[in-house]
């Protein structure tokens, strides 16, 4: 293996670029990313970068710093928009969106996820001024340029973890928000309803107008500039901004037509391997983690993207030297700060919520979720930091109920 | 190796101490302990992992 290629160049990727040369690789890394930017951290664009705290150099990947330090050819702006793999052999050629083609004998896919739009309801909506999605620096920058004029109500269409996180830094900057929730809980793929309703209450003793069982009807405009929404229980409200967080797609019409499984994502075995001389890594990667049982996951996940981009890195090493490895099978791990919260899951939240420590409405507990055969599948702090990490290592250790009440309680 | 932690970039997501906990202790009270500053060298490893996985990067280490 002497031609890497890497398509996707935010943190799985960069993380897997980084990793190839600390194992030794000599070859040539190509790292393909369709954002005009060095790589840059995603979690502060809701937060810290939104609120005006942090910069953009302040924001920057610590591996991208030095952009020179482990000798990436860079293709940044670009898009790949075609695949050739040649099933065996395990080489081929990704096509890039100015026309260049990179021939490869190892790839890396990393390509991520975009947030999903207003498209298929009312897509006039989305092109009109004060309409934001939020997933990538440029959408940050109008987002920021929108709330620093200081509009006068923001509609945030989605609780997740995006909506919440906006909504927790608009209140912040004293702007008025309404947040829309399809569900009756939000957050229903992640938690359960009762941690999703300390969320709900949580925005609500900050003054946010959260709208549960509600979805928007639709955005309405005057010469092209945002004026109302319409909700689905008819009530029009007036908004100089919205954002749009209802989820995200993952980035694989490129790779349509190469021969690679796609399935709400790119579908890898349970070593992240997609095909011969082709791994996975990050948002847009589909994989059974065997510590969770046989089902796949995609996990859309600050620290995931790290593990599995390193992980990755090396997966592919060992393929290229015919070397076996063990499966990935990481307990995920997330965090989100909304006001003055720490919200922390480790695991999945599969199971019977139990409250161990502290109550599910005081500002610091921890909640761990247990399935049928008493094993703990996740641990949920607020406030908890301490009790959220060491909830990783005892899902890691396959946990019982009764050792997680004793250890965290 | 000398490890320097920029407190004001610290959030105290604990990720460190779950990685190398001879050498990084959040508490109770939430706030990170370094609990020694100049770590042995088989813990060298560890401790370059948990400062790239640092969500804030608020880990820096001085190889000299």
């Amino acid at each position: 293996m002497q031609q890497i290629v890497i398509v996707g160049a935010s943190l799985a990727g960069l993380t897997a670029a980084q990793t190839f040369r600390r194992q030794g690789f000599d070859g040539t890394i190509t790292l393909v990313g369709d954002e005009a930017h060095y790589p840059y951290d995603r979690p502060p664009l809701s937060k810290g970068f939104l609120a005006g705290r942090d910069d953009e150099a302040k924001i920057r990947l610590r591996a991208a710093i030095d952009p020179d330090e482990f000798g990436i050819d860079w293709r940044l702006g670009q898009r790949a928009v075609a695949l050739y793999h040649d099933g065996e052999q395990g080489s081929g050629r990704v096509t890039l969106s100015e026309g260049e083609e990179i021939p490869f004998d190892g790839l890396v896919i990393a390509t991520g996820a975009r947030p999903r739009t207003l498209n298929e309801t009312h897509p006039e909506g989305n092109a009109l001024a004060g309409v934001h999605l939020l997933r990538s620096l440029d959408d940050a920058r109008a987002l920021r340029s929108t709330l620093d004029s200081r509009p006068g109500r923001l509609v945030v269409i989605g609780a997740g973890f995006i909506g919440a996180e906006v909504a927790a830094t608009a209140r912040e900057l004293g702007i008025e928000v309404c947040l829309v929730e399809a569900a009756a809980a939000p957050l229903g793929r992640v938690l359960d309803a009762d941690a999703g309703m300390a969320i709900v209450d949580l925005h609500r003793s900050h003054g946010v107008d959260v709208r549960l069982d509600t979805t928007v009807a639709d955005v309405v405009g005057d010469s092209g500039v945002l004026d109302h929404v319409v909700l689905s229980d008819g009530q029009s409200l007036e908004a100089s901004a919205v954002v749009v967080g209802i989820g995200v797609v993952p980035n694989t019409e490129w790779i349509e037509g190469s021969g690679l499984t796609i399935d709400d994502g790119v579908v890898a075995d349970s070593t992240c391997l997609a095909a011969p001389g082709v791994v996975v890594a990050g948002d847009v990667a589909r994989w059974p983690n065997r510590r969770f049982g046989q089902q796949s996951m995609r996990i859309e996940q600050w620290d995931n993207a790290l593990e599995m981009g390193t992980y990755a890195a090396k997966r592919l090493l060992a393929w290229a030297e015919g070397a076996e490895v063990e499966d990935f099978q990481p307990v995920p791990w997330f965090w989100s700060d909304q006001y003055d919260r720490k919200i922390q899951l480790a695991g999945v939240a599969n199971g019977r919520p139990e409250v161990v420590q502290g109550a599910g409405d005081e500002s610091r507990f921890v909640q761990i979720y247990v399935g049928d055969d008493d094993q703990v599948s996740g641990v949920l702090s607020w406030n908890r930091p301490r009790q959220a990490v060491m909830g990783r290592s005892l899902i890691g250790n396959g946990a019982s109920s009764g050792e997680a009440r004793e250890a965290l309680g | 190796m000398k490890v320097n932690v920029d407190f004001d970039l610290c959030e105290s997501n604990a990720v460190c101490m779950g990685v190398a906990p001879e050498v990084f202790e959040v508490r109770d009270d939430d706030f990170l302990y370094v609990l020694d500053e100049n770590p042995p060298a088989e813990l060298h490893a560890k401790v370059r992992e948990a400062a790239e996985r640092c969500p804030k990067q608020a880990i820096s280490l001085d190889e000299g």
